[in-house]
């Protein structure tokens, strides 16, 4: 195959993965890795940093939609990037250090993580907490536009958010993910923050998150300017144009057959990180 | 003043949302550019994925992906957009800086500098 036929593969199949990322709500980031890694043969480290960047490029594209929306607090995301990029520096620097098949074995895990979370029910119960003193101290609470003005939220749990946190970043800069499923379970369960506040935070907070071991990975080597070029381009014009016509769309039925497909390449993930093959 | 702090907040968000969506267009356009130059003159040749070698050193940082920008060579140009790619959410973390400074809120400028430490060591000094 020469350089020209593989870029418009791996163009075209990223904008399916971005496409199908963004009116899923799942993120493309996810099939990525295992997409260049099982179908294209590509080396997982350079697969990893090609998705890491195409991350940065989904998350920063879709923030000015966002944050229009007035729902994004951008106290508690900051806050809580302390945590996702210090998890994304040890993140990075365990990608180095761990066998690649230790690494397609943790990520055809995390996969069937993603695919069980993105089948439960997503909408939540109003729910009314007391303030919690340290919230308050640090002013996480907030409010967001409602149909009869603002209404005004409390935070919980700060320290299990924190840590559930830095998880996620950990995960992120060790597999090239933007863990947005992990980053809004820790503000949406743990931290009783209401879901739509936790899913655009969290959007803000993935490119930060990723920008933190994508300066590592580009140190070391890992982003390959050929691999990444298709990538990047047909992950962002899969998202934008997924952003445009989501409304339009069924995603029940998207949803069932992306969680389908997820299930399928972490089983594949495991079988061939397991085996050795990868 | 509750609302006006969320008010300000708001302003200093759409700002910043507009940053981001800049520097991702900026950053998707120096890598079409570098692309087509690369795919030009290397687009016939096979593909070479497969082992993992490191890129060279000239592309591993700031001043090498400058000087391979600088003498027009593709996978130098599509590096140089990739690093305006990271850099962005990097902007947008040194902008709130500001922003927090203007609302005297101290505790939030120091979280987002301790944020911006992480993400300077990481770009500048983690290899």
């Amino acid at each position: 195959m020469t350089i020209v036929e593989f870029s418009l593969l791996v163009c075209g199949s990223s904008l399916i993965a971005g496409l199908v990322g963004a009116l899923t709500g799942l993120g493309g980031g996810v099939v990525l890795v295992p997409l260049l890694s099982l179908f294209f043969k590509v080396d997982i480290r350079y697969a990893i940093g090609a998705s890491l960047v195409s991350v940065i490029a989904t998350s920063s594209g879709a923030a000015a939609a966002y944050v229009k929306e007035g729902f994004s607090n951008i106290r508690i995301g900051m806050f809580l990037e302390i945590a996702t990029t210090l998890g994304a520096l040890l993140g990075a620097h365990l990608a180095a250090r761990i066998s690649t098949h230790a690494i397609a074995t943790v990520f055809g895990v995390v996969l069937l993580f993603s695919a069980y979370f993105s089948r439960k029910p997503r909408s939540q119960p109003d729910r009314e907490v007391p303030p919690d003193p340290l919230a308050t101290r640090l002013r996480l609470n907030g409010s967001f536009p409602d149909a009869d003005g603002a209404r005004t939220y409390n935070v919980q749990h700060v320290p299990t958010g924190w840590a559930v946190m830095f998880g996620a970043g950990a995960l992120s800069g060790l597999l090239g993910i933007g863990s947005g499923a992990m980053k809004v379970l820790a503000m949406d369960q743990a931290m009783k923050i209401p879901f739509k506040v936790s899913t655009t935070t969290s959007n803000f907070m993935i490119g930060v998150t990723a920008a933190a071991s994508a300066g590592v990975y580009l140190n070391r080597g890992y982003i390959d300017p050929g691999l990444v070029m298709p990538v990047m381009l047909g992950v962002l014009a899969g998202s934008l144009l997924g952003a445009r016509i989501l409304i339009k769309v069924h995603t029940k039925w998207l949803r069932l057959g992306f969680s389908l497909v997820i299930v399928l390449l972490a089983v594949e993930m495991l079988y061939n990180g397991l085996s050795g093959r990868i | 003043m509750p609302s006006r702090r969320s008010w300000t907040d708001q302003k200093l968000e759409n700002i910043l949302g507009n940053l981001l969506r800049a520097g991702v267009l900026l950053s998707a356009l120096v890598v079409s550019i570098g692309g087509v130059i690369y795919l030009l003159r290397h687009g016939r040749s096979p593909i070479d994925f497969r082992v993992f070698r490191g890129e060279p050193a000239d592309l591993r940082d700031v001043h090498g992906i400058i000087r391979d920008t600088v003498a027009l060579q593709g996978r130098g140009i599509i590096q140089l957009g990739l690093l305006l790619l990271i850099a962005t959410p990097v902007a947008r973390v040194a902008f709130s800086i500001f922003g927090f400074a203007e609302e005297r809120d101290w505790m939030y400028v120091l979280f987002t500098l301790s944020v911006f430490s992480i993400l300077l060591y990481s770009l500048l000094g983690a290899a």
